[in-house]
């Protein structure tokens, strides 16, 4: 494993209002990294700055072992970027607009138009190739995106936002194309606010908060860290307090009552049994238990809340 | 601060023949460019209709057809000094904020080249397309020319006219460029094309009537010092050719009249000996035309800097 993106320290200030604030990231080659955050938590900002589009107010980022300010070409001639909304000029066919770009990166037309052909096949559009781009829906104009990046042949591919605002069909359409880009050794980096809905694809994910990293690292092991458990048990039962009930059960991290007679236990494996056992124990009447995989939604609002508390303190 | 690597001209020809070919299809450069054609050409027609009526032995019968106005259509100078500006702000006026609203702008920075391409290639495709125009012009009016009066153009009368068409295309370049700063600095496209729009109607219309006043008011005349009804006309004349339209009136007059000796001012003990009425040689014509053209080049090429510079500084996020 070798690293292909790496910040130090990095800052940017629009005015006195710091969109990034001191942000350290690595990424190795050819692993699915997600930035994920709420709007306006500087996740498209930090792309800009990897793209050399924008320049940092302090720190360095190193894409591919390059300087995006001093060598911008190299760098976005290996790179692939699907902004956030993405556009198109409305009056060319999709065909036409991916000749544009490809001679903006230089290549000849033969080449051009035979990657292109591939491209579009790729991401199952070859019927649309000769339509005006002014005619495609929000997901065909994503996977018109991706093509481009395809085009490329760019060894990372930036993708701001590449599900938002799309059904759930075209999402998922979305998801696997990016999943086959990665098998194919591709190293993608996807920002987005749907935390949700991409924490199946990503190897590692970092969370922003203003500006910040406020965790980075593999789903799995964020949900553990921070809820202290993978599994979320809801619990419904009367007569009982399940908090002393719980205390000290194998694989039980935390249990939290949301309502009276509803509880929310955290842990670590399926803990469903021990925790039928204790009820009953308790002279309790269980009434519903479900169990469910921790979301990184879960760990976001978990993780902030905690620090607005501590930040109060 | 680090270099940059890599030349700034990749892509360039690429962005500027890709404008050229949007320009030449869209729907608002052909409406634009039906207006011009049809006005110059009627402009030149009723032009012949007036040579052809007056029997008269005249050198460059060629260049009247250019310069002669039959009421109550102006001369086909008049016509294009006015409408070369509105084809060049229609070519300019969404250049860049055009990129950003279709939200093209990061997808287009995000190939490897640099934005100097971008702006650069733009502006280079405007032209082209202005150039194009103005030699299909050029051509027809001389075409137009030969048909219906019967004469070919003498060598003169060519260099004339092709000095006229330097005139009018570094004219047109200058409105492109303030175009251009204008879909720089605002991004909304409307409010780009009403400000070049006021700029181009201050210059047209107001610009001829505010010179005397702000003259008047820099150099008073004093009726007992004769001099400084001099200085008030040299200052009038240089606030004057403040306005691109001046400029370019100045330099069709000089080199499609050829009698012309003189831009300004002229005393008569200047005149002594001078035989009134004969015309210049060309190049005579073309050196009294040098300081206007040279000054119109380097306003486009400050306006085009203003526009570099804005753009250069902006952040590309929408």
């Amino acid at each position: 494993m070798n690293t292909v993106i790496e910040t130090r320290n990095l800052v940017k200030r629009y005015g006195r209002h710091a969109a990034v604030d001191g942000l350290d990231l690595t990424v190795e080659k050819g692993e699915v990294f997600g930035l994920l955050g709420p709007n306006g938590s500087g996740k498209t900002t930090t792309i800009l700055l990897l793209l050399g589009l924008t320049e940092p107010t302090s720190g360095t980022v190193r894409v591919l072992g390059l300087d995006p300010l001093r060598n911008p070409l190299e760098v976005k001639r290996r790179v692939g970027y699907l902004p956030d909304q993405i556009g198109f000029y409305d009056n060319l066919t999709a065909r036409e607009n991916l000749l544009y770009t490809a001679r903006l990166s230089g290549l000849p037309g033969a080449e051009a138009s035979a990657r292109i052909g591939y491209a579009l096949e790729r991401v199952r559009l070859s019927h649309a190739a000769e339509r005006r781009v002014g005619t495609f829906s929000r997901g065909m104009r994503q996977r018109l995106g991706l093509a481009e990046v395809l085009i490329k042949r760019a060894e990372i591919a930036i993708l701001d936002e590449p599900t938002s605002g799309l059904d759930p069909q075209s999402t998922q359409e979305l998801l696997d194309l990016i999943g086959e880009l990665s098998r194919e050794g591709i190293t993608i980096v996807l920002s987005s606010h749907l935390l949700t809905m991409v924490q199946e694809i990503c190897g590692r994910v970092a969370l922003f908060n203003r500006g910040r990293i406020g965790l980075m690292g593999k789903v799995a092991d964020l949900t553990s860290d921070v809820l202290g458990g993978t599994h979320v048990v809801e619990v419904e039962a009367d007569g009982v307090d399940l908090r002393t009930a719980l205390a000290g059960a194998p694989h039980v991290t935390g249990v939290v009552e949301q309502r009276s007679g509803l509880w929310r236990v955290d842990a670590d494996a399926d803990a469903r049994p021990e925790i039928a056992r204790r009820v009953v124990a308790a002279g309790g009447s269980l009434r519903t238990m479900s169990i469910r995989q921790t979301t990184l939604d879960e760990v976001y609002v978990r993780f902030f809340e905690e620090e607005k508390v501590h930040a109060a303190a | 601060m680090p270099q940059r690597e890599g030349s700034p001209f990749t892509g360039l020809a690429t962005v500027a023949l890709k404008e050229a070919a949007d320009h030449m299809t869209s729907a608002r450069i052909h409406l634009v460019m039906l207006l011009v054609l049809l006005t110059a050409v009627g402009a030149v027609y009723a032009a012949i209709g007036q040579i052809t009526a007056t029997v008269s032995e005249d050198q460059f019968l060629f260049l009247r057809l250019f310069t002669t106005a039959q009421e109550p259509l102006p001369s086909f100078v008049a016509f294009l000094g006015f409408l070369l500006p509105l084809v060049a702000i229609a070519l300019g006026f969404d250049a860049i904020n055009g990129e950003y609203n279709r939200r093209t702008m990061s997808r287009i920075l995000s190939q490897p080249i640099y934005r100097d391409a971008l702006l650069t290639g733009k502006f280079l495709g405007c032209l082209i397309v202005i150039a194009i125009c103005l030699l299909v012009l050029w051509l027809l009016v001389i075409g137009l020319g030969i048909l219906l009066v019967g004469l070919p153009p003498s060598a003169e009368e060519i260099l004339r006219g092709l000095a006229f068409l330097l005139a009018s295309f570094v004219y047109a370049g200058v409105w492109l460029a303030v175009a251009m700063v204008f879909s720089t600095i605002f991004r909304s496209p409307a409010t780009s094309a009403l400000a070049t729009l006021t700029v181009w109607l201050l210059f047209t219309i107001f610009w001829p009537m505010l010179s005397p006043l702000i003259a008047g008011a820099i150099a008073p005349v004093d009726p007992f010092d004769p001099m400084t009804a001099v200085d008030r006309v040299e200052v009038e004349r240089a606030i004057a050719r403040i306005s691109p339209n001046t400029l370019f009136g100045e330099m069709t007059l000089a080199i499609l009249n050829p009698e012309t000796r003189s831009l300004g001012l002229v005393f008569a003990n200047q005149l002594s000996q001078a035989v009134i009425g004969a015309p210049l040689p060309a190049s005579q014509s073309l050196m009294l035309i040098w300081p206007q053209l040279a000054c119109m080049i380097a306003a486009l090429l400050v306006l085009f800097t203003a526009a570099y510079v804005s753009f250069q500084r902006q952040e590309i996020r929408a």
